[in-house]
């Protein structure tokens, strides 16, 4: 049977995905052909082993962190129907956060708040990359296990722990010995996120 | 009603008995003869003409009739990549950060954004990735009229679902059983006659007399699957004592490249009616067949193939590298195994034109008799061969870089893509060494060369 993905996505999914990710039509109906496509349960939704299927993302030595941030902790219902399940649009959620950021001055009317893409919200899920726990602070445990990840086996436990104790000593202000998301985000004020953390969606 | 009966009967065996008759006599007048004798009449050149011109216009109604009602007409997305991938490299990203933050002296200077190169790295590869797309069928870019291969299939014109019938009504009504009897035909064949040949002494006859029978049975199979190939550069044909490696898209290959030449397979010896064909094909001409067992030995294989290629009366041994069928877009790892044995390798590309049929077996999706009813009512196999120039290993080039050497040529002629991962990642699991290349990468990058290079 061939793909018939565009036809199981209706039109007004598109319009509501539209709203809430700023995605254009077209890219819409093309990521849900990718969706599909890495569907192999053909059951509507994405699980970690899917994800895992992909070799570029299984040798990436994050890529067990960037599976996490498609699957947020308690479930809801918009976005998964069971906890280690994700559908279309928490797939496409997700996505959004990667968007340019230029790509805003056309959708003026995004609902409440800040647009996925802003440049908040992409550091943003750059912190929970760390913060394992889901618990808002970066503590010297995950930035440890984060940077083994990074690293494999090339680097002594010694100065590892060096690396992450010099880097909560820049970033902690507040001194409780954990980084908080505003630390975070004034640590990396000079760094251009919105291009580092934005992907060229072509349409 | 006895005698009211029989006149109506007889005329009827009469008129079944005529028409079968008829039937048997274009056949083998059209088909079989032919074979035999390896020349063509161009039917199916016309043929194949013909269809292009009727998907031409069926695409054209399609897009007429989708413009009228205002919908987005889904063009396949292999053909525009949905992301632009930056090219930067890792290296050149970390310094690009250094360079604009604080204390850039520092040589183990670790920054938390360090984290955005991989994180950006996935999800690219979570959108678009270069292997997946291997093991699924290319997407087309005009319509064919088989439902398999369509994705707008709505009820876009009167005139585009009648021809569509009509295109089922053909394909499954006429061309079905007629592929289906040569298919017949030509496997009956080629059991029956090796058989008897496998009873003639060894020698130049025997020899001469399986060429003859291999090459016209492989040609009723062509027919069978209105295969329209067109092979190129037939100087560079491989020859006695050589290896032939190809690039695999599906077990067709193996009739499209043995119909135009006498070739040794390799394989595994399976049951049922693919092991009866392969027993009695190995006793016309010397064919090499592993059983199970002995596959995993990678001596043994070597020395059975080393054996076979220094005789130099054995036919040229047919080799698909890759492994596994690719989807015909690319050309992915070749083992290395048969470029270790030090003979001359022929390479040949093969390219399926997948408008009259897509002959990518995807075998997790469909298994072989479902691909095979999938093959014989489509339209037509239409596929380029090219025979490239011979290559032998040069001096310092190990096995692997020579298979690489190969592969590119091939991948070149063919207009495929050339990669270097491994087709085996279409059920296993890919190795870690890659990506603790990319951990030592990063960590020479934070700390220094010496000190990780002390510690590998």
């Amino acid at each position: 049977m061939g793909s018939r993905a565009s036809s199981l996505l209706r039109e007004e999914d598109i319009e509501e995905i539209k709203k809430e990710t700023g995605f254009s039509h077209s890219q819409i109906t093309r990521l849900y052909s990718r969706f599909h496509s890495l569907d192999k349960g053909e059951n509507g939704a994405l699980s970690r082993e899917d994800f895992q299927r992909i070799p570029e993302l299984a040798i990436n030595p994050l890529g067990d962190r960037i599976i996490n941030a498609f699957f947020p902790e308690g479930t809801n219902k918009k976005y998964t129907a069971r906890e280690d399940q994700v559908n279309f649009r928490g797939f496409m959620r997700t996505l959004a956060h990667f968007r340019p950021v230029e790509d805003n001055e056309k959708n003026k009317d995004l609902t409440s708040g800040e647009p996925l893409n802003s440049r908040t919200n992409k550091l943003h899920f750059a912190f929970q990359l760390y913060d394992l726990d889901r618990d808002d602070k970066i503590s010297r445990d995950e930035l440890l296990q984060v940077l083994r990840m990074m690293v494999g086996v090339n680097i002594s436990d010694e100065q590892l722990g060096s690396i992450a104790d010099r880097t909560i000593q820049e970033a902690d202000t507040n001194g409780d010995m954990c980084i908080s998301f505003s630390e975070f985000t004034k640590v990396l004020e000079k760094v251009d996120v919105e291009q580092k953390m934005s992907i060229r969606f072509l349409h | 009603m006895g005698p009211f009966m029989s006149p109506f009967n007889n005329l009827l065996c009469m008129l079944l008995g005529i028409s079968f008759t008829v039937w048997f006599t274009l056949l083998l007048v059209f088909i079989i003869v032919p074979a035999i004798f390896g020349v063509s009449f161009g039917i199916r050149r016309l043929y194949m003409k013909t269809l292009l011109k009727v998907f031409e216009w069926a695409t054209m109604r399609m897009e007429r009739g989708a413009k009228e009602k205002n919908h987005l007409l889904y063009k396949p997305c292999s053909l525009n990549s949905i992301i632009a991938k930056e090219s930067t490299s890792l290296e050149e990203e970390l310094k690009d950060i250094r360079r604009n933050c604080s204390s850039p002296e520092l040589d183990d200077s670790f920054d938390m954004s360090d984290a955005f190169y991989f994180c950006r790295r996935g999800i690219e590869s979570i959108v678009d990735d270069e292997v997946t797309k291997c093991f699924t069928a290319e997407e087309l870019e005009s319509w064919n009229l088989l439902t398999r291969s369509n994705y707008n299939f709505n009820h876009i014109s009167s005139r585009l679902t009648v021809l569509w019938g009509l295109g089922v009504v053909i394909r499954y009504g006429f061309l079905l059983p007629l592929r289906l009897t040569l298919a017949i035909t030509g496997v009956g064949l080629l059991v029956v006659l090796t058989a008897m040949i496998g009873f003639l002494p060894n020698g130049r006859m025997k020899n001469f007399l399986s060429e003859k029978v291999h090459l016209m049975c492989y040609r009723i199979c062509v027919r069978a699957l209105t295969a329209i190939i067109t092979y190129h550069h037939s100087e560079n044909k491989p020859k006695n004592g050589g290896i032939c490696v190809a690039n695999h898209t599906s077990p067709i290959d193996v009739i499209i490249l043995a119909s135009d030449g006498c070739y040794a397979m390799v394989g595994q010896i399976h049951g049922g009616l693919m092991g009866l064909i392969q027993r009695s094909m190995v006793k016309a001409c010397p064919h090499i067949w592993f059983e199970r067992s002995e596959v995993k030995d990678r001596h043994l294989v070597a020395k059975r193939l080393s054996d076979h290629v220094k005789d130099k009366s054995k036919l040229p041994i047919l080799i698909f590298p890759e492994g596994t069928c690719i989807n015909n877009t690319s050309v992915m790892m070749f083992k290395k195994g048969s470029f270790e044995i030090g003979s001359t390798v022929y390479p040949v590309a093969i390219k399926y034109d997948p408008r009259f049929g897509e002959a990518f077996w995807n075998s997790s999706q469909f298994g072989m008799m479902n691909y095979l009813l999938r093959m014989m009512s489509s339209w037509a196999i239409v596929c380029s061969v090219w025979y490239l120039p011979p290559m032998i290993r040069q001096e310092g080039e190990d096995a692997m870089q020579f298979a690489n050497r190969v592969k590119a040529a091939i991948a070149r002629q063919g207009g495929l893509v050339d990669l270097l991962w491994d087709g085996g990642l279409k059920r296993g699991k890919v190795k870690d060494t890659f990506k603790e290349e990319q951990q030592k990468l990063y960590s020479k990058i934070l700390v220094g060369t010496q000190e990780v290079r002390s510690r590998s």
